[in-house]
């Protein structure tokens, strides 16, 4: 068991991974009760699970917040054509700050998109956001660079990702949602 | 929001304990007994601030591609294409954003053969381009959101 690592190698932990994708189980023991749901033991589960957090294929366990409703009701998407050979730099630097919640470098596609550097800023209105956005672009030099600032309007599906084929585990498949 | 609920949100957006009593070292650090902590993280759920209790996965990581795209859709036809780009499993997130190119949806899929079949799709039931723009590099954030 300590071996397989691999949840397309071992259909256990296929399942595994299925089960906790809805959420852990809110039981004094939520383990015990997933493993007992897959054909593991708790000790099982524990190890394995530990693993996936050390190793980064869980990025994160705990509460998965709905932005909105928690007050963050601005959400903007800001992009920036920036050269290419210092992507990486400004990328880093502009992720440093604490209201960029994304920050990713992504292909351009021609004269309709010219940016190459994308970042996402949460705030509670736009108003704030776009303070936000002004003083990135100060601290990252940017102030004369090319950007767009894309706010949502209507957000028309929010689920979380499904990553794994349907494993037959008679679960229930309850509505996974993630932070946009 | 009560004081509790604050503190668990601000303090349980990642490094949730595995361990065969997880609420139970998890509400030490927080002073909140076993029951305690299960009982707020329900009542946060049922108030809908929590989408899940639960991990965030790294896509990638299980082989998995994620994609970022976007369409330019005409005004009057946007519910219609919205609908129709909705209908595809693969589609998770779906935003109407103020440019030109106006639908920005996020695109799951389990490999990435099947994210380019999945594109190919999408531009077949609607008739419009898709701009594809998967991440090239991702820069490291804290994603937090304090309340």
């Amino acid at each position: 068991m300590a071996t397989v690592n691999d949840p397309r190698e071992d259909p256990r932990l296929a399942r595994l991974l299925e089960a906790i994708q809805s959420g852990l189980p809110l039981t004094p023991r939520p383990y015990a009760a997933l493993g007992e749901r897959v054909g593991l033991s708790e000790g099982e589960v524990v190890d394995t699970v530990s693993r996936w957090v050390r190793e980064g294929l869980i990025k994160r366990l705990g509460v998965v917040v709905r932005h909105r409703p928690l007050g963050y009701r601005a959400n903007a998407m800001v992009v920036w054509d920036v050269p290419d050979d210092r992507v990486g730099d400004i990328g880093r630097r502009m992720s440093a700050h604490e209201f960029v919640t994304l920050c990713y470098r992504r292909p351009r596609r021609g004269e309709d998109w010219p940016y190459n550097l994308f970042c996402m800023i949460h705030g509670r209105d736009r108003h704030s956001v776009n303070a936000q956005i002004e003083l990135l672009a100060e601290a990252c030099g940017l102030t004369d660079t090319p950007r767009a600032v894309l706010f949502s309007n209507r957000c028309f599906k929010q689920r979380g990702a499904r990553y794994l084929a349907e494993v037959p585990t008679g679960d229930t498949r309850s509505g996974r949602m993630s932070p946009a | 929001m009560t004081e509790t609920e604050r503190a668990v949100i601000n303090r349980l957006q990642g490094g949730f304990p595995v361990c065969e009593r997880p609420f139970l070292e998890a509400g030490e650090k927080l002073g909140l007994s076993e029951d305690e902590l299960i009982g707020v993280i329900r009542g946060l759920l049922d108030q809908g601030l929590l989408s899940r209790f639960g991990p965030l996965y790294h896509a990638e990581r299980l082989g998995g591609a994620l994609s970022l795209a976007a369409m330019k859709v005409p005004e009057a036809e946007f519910d219609a294409i919205a609908e129709r780009v909705n209908a595809f499993p693969e589609v998770a997130h779906n935003y109407a954003r103020d440019h030109a190119l106006n639908m920005w949806f996020v695109l799951a899929t389990e490999t990435p053969e099947r994210r380019r079949a999945v594109l190919r799709e999408i531009e077949a039931a609607t008739g419009l381009t898709v701009y594809d723009m998967p991440k090239i590099t991702e820069y490291f954030v804290g994603l937090h959101f304090a309340v």
